[in-house]
């Protein structure tokens, strides 16, 4: 196992009220899957994704990372954890605007426990991360220069450049026209197949669809965790696959398409 | 702990912050610039005053010694009489035999007179009495003609030396000596003329009319009980001490004073006026350093105040420094960094303002600071109290930084 959850829960309070974000959780990721975490909103979708990114502690339970115990560990060895062995990929990309491509796509390697001896290797991870992305072209632009799947791809970079043990993308495509959600989904198809690790958190089936499992919440709680093939649990899924027909017939079909269309 | 290409980027980050926040980052700093420009300024003053004080004691004569009659403090006039107090040639005599340190030693007393020559009239000059050891005690040699001799004093001889000003104003030739004029209705040869006074210290003017006369002839012209003082030189400046030691013994033993009883008469040597001039100089510095604090205390506030509002602008890329990996102690160390580099940048700003300021002193015409220039030190100081007032300013936004939440961080607005 990669990484191993028991019995996760997260309690918040927020003045005098409790919240229960997350309910005893229990799951085990192993090297290689591409997973979705799916959810509505207060679902404790994003309490899981910062708990398995190391951003947050939970309140109990054991959470165990590459065989490492990360549930009780102190600010500054989860911050070592987060740049060692966690990739971040945000909704809203979350690049630094005054920084060049190559620059940001750096960061991680600023905070890293190597000396400065590693300078000349460093920069040549960096170029080549970019490159992995497509990006090699664009490596002195700044955000501002740059499309959002550009961007995107800039910190899909910056998430593997240290070659972690889990690239976590929280909604990555969240921003992004569908084009360019199909290009990055693309990517992250295409690193899962270089051997990444990757969990996707989205509320959206198209993207889940990408992936190889579905992890899905209710109230602080696993209601399923599936096979995409088997990931029949919720309604969405009926809706999914139902597109997901639609679109298949679609494309057996065109001139059906084309004379419906003439039909309006 | 955090590897050197962090700070290197820290460094450049900050650099970056404050150029790209030119405006805001000049009023910001303008509390640090106006302490450090007047701070530098002040400096500058001061050091040029001392320089040009220090080396005109110099010129005055490191290795002279003044003595002069010194009631002891807080005692009963009846009990000190001045006839008693006033020095008397027989003790500078005794001091010129018996003082082996002292090189040279003179009396000098002076006496308000009317001085006449054939085209002018002056009252109330006042006509000074010296040994021919004047000339070496005071370091101030004959132009023209010769100075006093031996003979002069022993026999009282009606001769006179004058100075360039009382030539002038005497309406003298330019070569006076051989001439003849009036002190008090006497007729004095002038034989020589005395080079005119280098220092201006202690209200001596190279302007004033002065006239010497054997100092034999001047206890003639005097009181009984006239006043006088002596000046002496001291072989070398180390002996000073031993000098006025030596000085001390002998006039005690002159008057009769016994164990226990004050000194009656004071001795003092030239550096003790240095000293006192220094200590001066160093009080007057405090001083300025206490009006630089504050203004650098305001200075800090404001750097303060900017730190605070760049972490909470900047509090999502806190947010993302800290998700891929960034300490609390990087972050911390960051925006310490930013809060120095921006004091410092003030303080540079505030030297250069300083240094210009210091050199425009210098051109003001008779304010005796052409010497004005800000010493090295002065620079490390004010560029080392930025330093600190970055760190101490700067410290609380940072420990703000350092503890944001990140999660709570990236989902700021």
């Amino acid at each position: 196992m990669l990484l191993e959850l028991r019995d996760i829960t997260k309690v918040y309070r927020v003045g005098v009220e409790t919240i229960h974000a997350l309910r005893g959780v229990s799951l085990g990721i192993d090297r290689n899957e591409f997973v979705a975490v799916m959810g509505s909103s207060g679902s404790g979708k994003s309490t899981l994704m910062n708990v398995l990114g190391c951003l947050d502690r939970p309140t109990a339970g054991e959470y165990r990372l590459t065989g490492q115990l990360v549930s009780r560990m102190g600010a500054a060895e989860l911050a070592r954890i987060r740049n060692e062995q966690i990739g971040f990929v945000f909704q809203s990309f979350e690049l630094l605007p005054r920084q060049t491509a190559l620059q940001n796509v750096e960061l991680p390697l600023i905070y890293a426990r190597e000396g400065i001896w590693g300078w000349r290797s460093r920069r040549r991870r960096a170029i080549e991360a970019l490159t992995r992305v497509g990006l090699a072209s664009r490596m002195t632009h700044r955000p501002n220069q740059l499309s959002g799947g550009q961007k995107q791809r800039v910190a899909i970079a910056r998430a593997i450049l240290n070659r972690p043990a889990i690239l976590m993308a929280d909604e990555p495509t969240g921003n992004l026209d569908s084009a360019t959600t199909l290009d990055i989904l693309a990517l992250f198809r295409q690193l899962h197949a270089e051997g990444q690790t990757v969990i996707i958190v989205t509320h959206e089936d198209d993207v889940a669809a990408h992936c190889k499992r579905v992890i899905r919440l209710r109230d602080g709680q696993i209601l399923s965790d599936l096979p995409i093939e088997k990931d029949q649990a919720g309604r969405f899924v009926d809706d999914v696959n139902e597109r997901q027909r639609q679109r298949a017939a679609a494309r057996q079909t065109p001139p059906a398409r084309t004379g419906e269309a003439a039909a309006c | 702990m955090l590897n050197p290409l962090f700070y290197l980027q820290a460094i450049g980050l900050a650099i970056a912050q404050i150029w790209a926040n030119k405006a805001r980052s000049a009023l910001t700093t303008l509390g640090i610039i106006v302490g450090v420009a007047s701070v530098t300024a002040v400096i500058a003053t001061l050091m040029g005053l001392k320089t040009k004080v220090l080396t005109e004691f110099e010129s005055f004569g490191a290795s002279k010694i003044f003595i002069f009659p010194n009631r002891p403090d807080n005692a009963p006039r009846n009990l000190y009489p001045w006839e008693e107090i006033r020095l008397k040639p027989h003790e500078v005599l005794a001091i010129a035999e018996g003082a082996p340190s002292v090189k040279a030693i003179t009396p000098i007393t002076e006496i308000g007179m009317t001085v006449e020559s054939d085209d002018a009239r002056l009252e109330g000059l006042s006509i000074v009495g010296i040994w021919p050891d004047w000339h070496q005690c005071e370091r101030r040699g004959i132009l023209f003609g010769r100075p006093f001799t031996q003979i002069d004093v022993d026999q009282a001889r009606q001769v006179c030396v004058v100075n360039e000003a009382a030539i002038k104003e005497l309406k003298l030739e330019n070569d006076p000596v051989g001439e003849h004029i009036l002190l008090g209705g006497r007729r004095f040869l002038i034989v020589g003329v005395v080079e005119t006074i280098q220092s201006m210290m202690f209200g001596m003017s190279a302007n004033k009319s002065e006239i010497f006369v054997p100092f034999s002839v001047a206890e003639k012209l005097q009181d009984k009980f006239f006043f006088m003082r002596c000046s002496a030189l001291v072989k070398s400046p180390e002996l000073s001490d031993e000098a006025k030691s030596e000085i001390r013994f002998i006039l005690r033993r002159e008057r009769g004073l016994g164990a226990g009883e004050p000194d009656t008469f004071a001795v003092e040597a030239i550096d003790q006026y240095i000293s006192q001039f220094k200590a001066l100089a160093a009080s007057v510095t405090a001083i300025a350093g206490g009006i630089v604090g504050i203004s650098l205390l305001v200075g800090g506030i404001g750097i303060m105040n900017i730190m605070l509002v760049s972490v909470s602008e900047r509090t999502r890329e806190i947010g993302l420094r800290k998700a891929v990996g960034a300490t609390p102690a990087a972050i911390l160390m960051q925006f310490l960094l930013e809060a120095v580099t921006l004091c410092l940048a003030g303080g540079f700003v505030g030297v250069a303002i300083g240094q210009s300021l210091a050199f425009g002193l210098t051109k003001i015409p008779n304010a005796g600071l052409e010497k004005a220039e800000v010493p090295l030190w002065a620079v490390a100081m004010s560029f080392g109290f930025c330093a600190i007032v970055g760190v101490l300013f700067g410290m609380f936004p940072a420990i703000k930084a350092a503890r944001l939440d990140p999660i709570e961080a990236l989902r700021h607005e």
